[in-house]
């Protein structure tokens, strides 16, 4: 049966690392994607390598970046949702929680991929996760989707335990890839890609596995 | 961007003195500083689109810059600047790229505000 599924990241090239071959087996088991992106990522440091972008250009090309990343993986359904990057957790909770809440009328989603909250590392990825999980949790038990979140600051598996979804992703590396080298400002960067041209087995070694815990609500 | 030609930059400089300018001023180490590596300490700030007036300002340095800019009270200090972008006539666009070509340091002057 098709299912629908939303996906809430704060910056363009979240959804390539985190879930893009999850999200590419979905898409050919005939599900439609929403990804609902908060930001356009317009505070980042990367400009490319040389750097060909700057603060004033990035937003309009990271925008256009997202939506190469979204055609490389198929997703059907790109929301911009316009929020401002680096202030995720600053944002007015009622707005951010009612835009977030209306998504979830629209789609009823059986499945929300998101950051795990406190576990995320940028402040950012934990804002966007306690958002979803707020806005989610208050909805009752039987319209609750399962809520897939991606964990990985140090130690994480100390706090929530080992991953109840482990993704091998190997058959869909051909769209991560092109997801991620969609991100043409970003994935150069030495602690993402970097520059060098990797084999088939690096990829598959650091690319090929997506893990995801079931955000427990009760 | 274009490493920073000083004679051009302290032209535009000249050019938007003694009137109201937006301004952006933003320095990071980056979000992921702490994750990467624990000994590091992680550290930003930015303004943007803050009205300021300057009656006189500078550009300084060589390979690396510095800027100050003289308001009516008090200054305006951005130091690392490597970059600019030579296509901006009606604007200032100042970053500073670290060895990785990543942005630790920008200073942006402009009429309009940014968007």
């Amino acid at each position: 049966m098709r299912q629908n599924i939303l996906v809430i990241l704060p910056h363009p090239d979240d959804e390539a690392f985190t879930v893009s071959g999850t999200l590419a087996k979905h898409i050919q088991d005939g599900d439609h994607v929403t990804y609902a992106c908060l930001t356009l990522g317009e505070m980042g440091r990367n400009m490319g390598i040389p750097p060909f972008a700057n603060r004033v250009t990035l937003p309009a090309i990271r925008k256009l970046e997202l939506e190469d990343s979204c055609r490389a993986i198929g997703i059907q359904d790109l929301r911009m949702m316009g929020f401002h990057d680096k202030m995720i957790e600053f944002e007015d909770q009622e707005q951010l929680d009612g835009r977030i809440g209306a998504l979830m009328k629209e789609l009823f989603p059986s499945i929300v991929y998101t950051f795990y909250p406190g576990y995320s590392v940028h402040p950012d990825h934990d804002a966007c996760g306690r958002a979803v999980i707020r806005t989610i949790g208050r909805l009752p038990n039987a319209e609750r989707p399962v809520v897939y979140c991606s964990a990985f600051a140090k130690n994480h598996q100390q706090a929530i335990g080992k991953p109840q979804l482990v993704n091998d992703v190997t058959p869909f590396l051909q769209q991560k890839m092109a997801s991620i080298q969609a991100h043409r400002s970003q994935f150069q960067a030495a602690e993402l890609v970097g520059s060098k041209q990797l084999d088939d087995e690096e990829i598959r070694k650091r690319f090929g596995t997506e893990r995801f815990w079931i955000y427990p609500f009760d | 961007m274009q490493l920073i030609n000083q004679e051009k930059v302290q032209q535009i400089i000249d050019s938007l003195k003694n009137e109201d300018v937006y301004i952006h001023l933003e320095m990071t180490t980056g979000a992921y500083a702490a994750h990467l590596d624990s000994s590091k300490h992680q550290a930003a700030n930015f303004i943007s689109n803050a009205v300021i007036r300057y009656s006189h300002g500078s550009i300084a340095g060589s390979g690396q810059y510095r800027v100050g800019l003289k308001m009516v009270q008090g200054w305006i200090y951005s130091e690392g600047l490597t970059h600019w972008e030579e296509n901006e006539t009606e604007r200032l666009l100042l970053a500073g790229h670290d060895s990785q070509g990543k942005l630790i340091v920008s200073l942006q002057l402009s009429r309009v505000p940014f968007g």
